[in-house]
């Protein structure tokens, strides 16, 4: 069920960044396809009820230094988050270079609707 | 001497970050410094020849850390990128004189080296999205780099259509890792091996080709292309036809589709009809332009075509259980095509910049005569139209043969049919080019046009040598063994990877 959820709103910001005729709208659609994915990512290592993937001296084995198995059982993944960190870094430098790129559009052309800004065709 | 595997990302990064320094005053000894990065990376790159390693990045054993892997494909792509990037870099050192900004320009360049070398040398699957981000970051920023309306748009377009794939990819890296487990390509491909394919990993390999096809401009995915590259500055036109669209679409496909999930029969008629839908459309959409640059960028989509064409029908004929003699033969003219395109269509773009730079236009109709104003321009311009439309000496003959070969050998004649015709349509392109461009009447305006100089000269002659002598690529066996083979190698053996890396 989170899942579908996550996928909707994946398909929330594909629409909004395929039908909006503003530009920065379309910077929207983009940013939330992207957390979309990072939410994915995340549900990807979730479990309900779970630990954090920190080891103390409460998860070791008395005596044998070994972890425990409910360790292991109970710790979500760590992976998927060191990976959604990497991706928000790369996702907030496009989102700047894309906001600073709108600017500049609007410096020259006068409007953010992409219907008016067309001299590219053929 | 083995070569350590990070430098071919440190030198550009460093250099990256070092070149901004240098600022308005000190732009004379960045350019320097930059061109001596590319050369050294070229040098390093062909130093790397024939040799395969694995390096583990910060000593974490590979499961557990990312791991840099060269083999022959890697190797090959190493060789193109710094062949293309040393000879734009010289090419930019006297062209970038009419923008602002120099340094920084210089520093971007350098930027998306770094990702391309780190994107063909990754064997993770997160690292290769992280570098294919680096790559294409730059190159949104580079093709808007003269921020005048045209630029502008054509970022903007490039940008979102780029973050789009970017997304896609993600996301399919995302069920593969939630699927499998694991991140790196060879840990990946095993897990898949023992699983087969189930849904979400078939959605997750859509993902991948929609993703990667957007970046490579394949053709119901082209749009952002005939706008990105001739809205970019020459030289960076230049990288972007001649090897960002392969390292980040091309080659970043072969690797997911053959060694990561397996070639199947259909995934192999897929490529084959994106292929020919490329080959077909861009040429013919290629011969009604009058803007000499977009004329290329439709040419390129073209071309592109012509590569996943050939790899497509080699993984087809794999997947059917067919020779695999013709599996690799139909590979290798689709990598020597690659290679080939990748010298004709930078310098393509070289002397579209360096006519552009002389006479202040690139509509065909506004230009004509200049034969006698820019004869070095012409001549190489001319060389590499002839390897482009594939005439005999030059290189562009032998991978279209190889690929005809290929096809009529393993019983496709309609392909065959295809690829000759489209050659046609390419003559017809660079026919237009040659008698708009430098044939016919010097129009009054441009009288007084002068030849472009110093580094620009060297660069052009510099791909034009390579266009005439590629062909001994094929002919000359211990080249062909050394250079192409392993990187063919790699593709037929498929999903051998995984064996070849971490043992079974």
């Amino acid at each position: 069920m989170p899942y579908a959820l996550c996928f909707l709103l994946f398909m929330v910001g594909l629409y909004c960044t395929v039908v909006k005729k503003n530009i920065v709208k379309i910077v929207i659609g983009l940013a939330i396809m992207e957390y979309a994915v990072n939410l994915f990512l995340i549900m990807l290592g979730y479990r309900t009820g779970g630990t954090a993937p920190i080891i103390d001296k409460t998860y070791l084995e008395p005596g044998t230094g070994q972890i425990a198995a409910s360790f292991v059982n109970s710790a979500v993944d760590p992976l998927p988050q060191a990976l959604v960190l990497t991706a928000i870094v790369i996702a907030l430098g496009s989102l700047a270079l894309m906001v600073s790129m709108c600017i500049r559009i609007y410096e020259k052309y006068g409007t953010l609707d992409i219907t008016q800004i067309r001299r590219l065709k053929g | 001497m083995s070569v350590p595997l990070p430098i071919f990302i440190a030198v550009p990064l460093v250099a990256a970050f070092v070149l901004p320094v240098f600022g308005r005053k000190g732009k004379d000894a960045a350019t320097i410094l930059a061109n001596l990065a590319t050369i050294s990376l070229l040098v390093l790159a062909i130093a790397t020849i024939g040799q395969s390693a694995v390096y583990e990045v910060g000593k974490w054993s590979i499961p557990l850390g990312i791991n840099l892997v060269l083999d022959g494909l890697s190797s090959l792509l190493l060789l193109i990128v710094s062949v293309v990037s040393a000879a734009s870099m010289l090419f930019s050192a006297r062209y970038m004189e009419q923008y602002t900004a120099k340094s920084k320009y210089l520093s971007l360049f350098m930027l998306m080296v770094a990702g391309m070398n780190g994107l063909v040398l990754s064997g993770d699957i997160f690292n290769l999205f992280v570098f294919l981000e680096i790559a294409s970051l730059a190159s949104y920023a580079l093709v808007g780099f003269g921020c005048e309306h045209e630029e502008l748009e054509a970022s903007f377009k490039y940008m979102v259509l780029g973050s789009i794939a970017s997304t896609f990819i993600l996301f399919a890296i995302a069920l593969v890792y939630g699927n499998t487990g694991a991140l790196n390509m060879a840990y990946v491909s095993k897990a898949i091996q023992g699983s087969g394919l189930n849904a979400s990993l078939g959605f997750a390999l859509a993902l991948f080709i929609v993703g990667f096809g957007l970046k490579a401009a394949l053709v119901p995915f082209h749009a952002w292309l005939p706008d990105a590259h001739p809205s970019a500055p020459a030289p960076i036109s230049a990288m972007l036809s001649g090897v960002l669209i392969k390292t980040l679409g091309v080659y970043a496909l072969a690797r997911v589709i053959f060694n990561i999930f397996g070639v199947s029969v259909s995934i192999g008629w897929l490529l084959i009809v994106l292929g020919i839908l490329s080959m077909v459309a861009g040429a013919f959409m290629a011969i009604g332009q009058w803007d000499l640059k977009r004329l290329m960028a439709y040419s390129s989509i073209s071309q592109i075509g012509y590569v996943v064409l050939g790899i497509g029908l080699g993984g087809l004929i794999i997947a059917t259980g067919g020779n695999v003699a013709w599996a690799s033969l139909a590979i290798l003219g689709g990598l020597f095509h690659l290679v080939n395109h990748a010298v004709f269509k930078s310098l393509l773009f070289l002397t579209s910049g360096s006519v552009e730079m002389s006479t202040g236009t690139r509509q065909l109709k506004e230009l004509g005569g200049l034969v006698t104003k820019m004869p070095v321009t012409r001549a190489t311009c001319t060389i590499a139209s002839a390897s482009i439309v594939g005439i005999p000496p030059f290189s562009g003959f032998w991978s279209k043969l190889i690929l005809v070969w290929a096809a009529i050998q393993a019983g496709f004649y309609w392909i065959a049919a295809i690829i000759v015709f489209i050659s046609l349509c390419t003559l017809i392109m660079y026919l237009k080019v040659q008698r708009y461009v430098f044939l016919g009447e010097l129009p009054e305006n441009l009288q007084h046009i002068k030849e472009s100089k110093g580094t620009m000269i060297i660069a052009m002659v510099f791909l034009a040598c390579l266009c005439v002598l590629m062909g001994l690529l094929v002919i000359v066996p211990s080249l062909k063994a050394n250079i192409l083979e392993p990187a063919v190698k790699v593709l037929t053996d498929g999903l051998l990877y995984s064996a070849n890396l971490i043992g079974t």
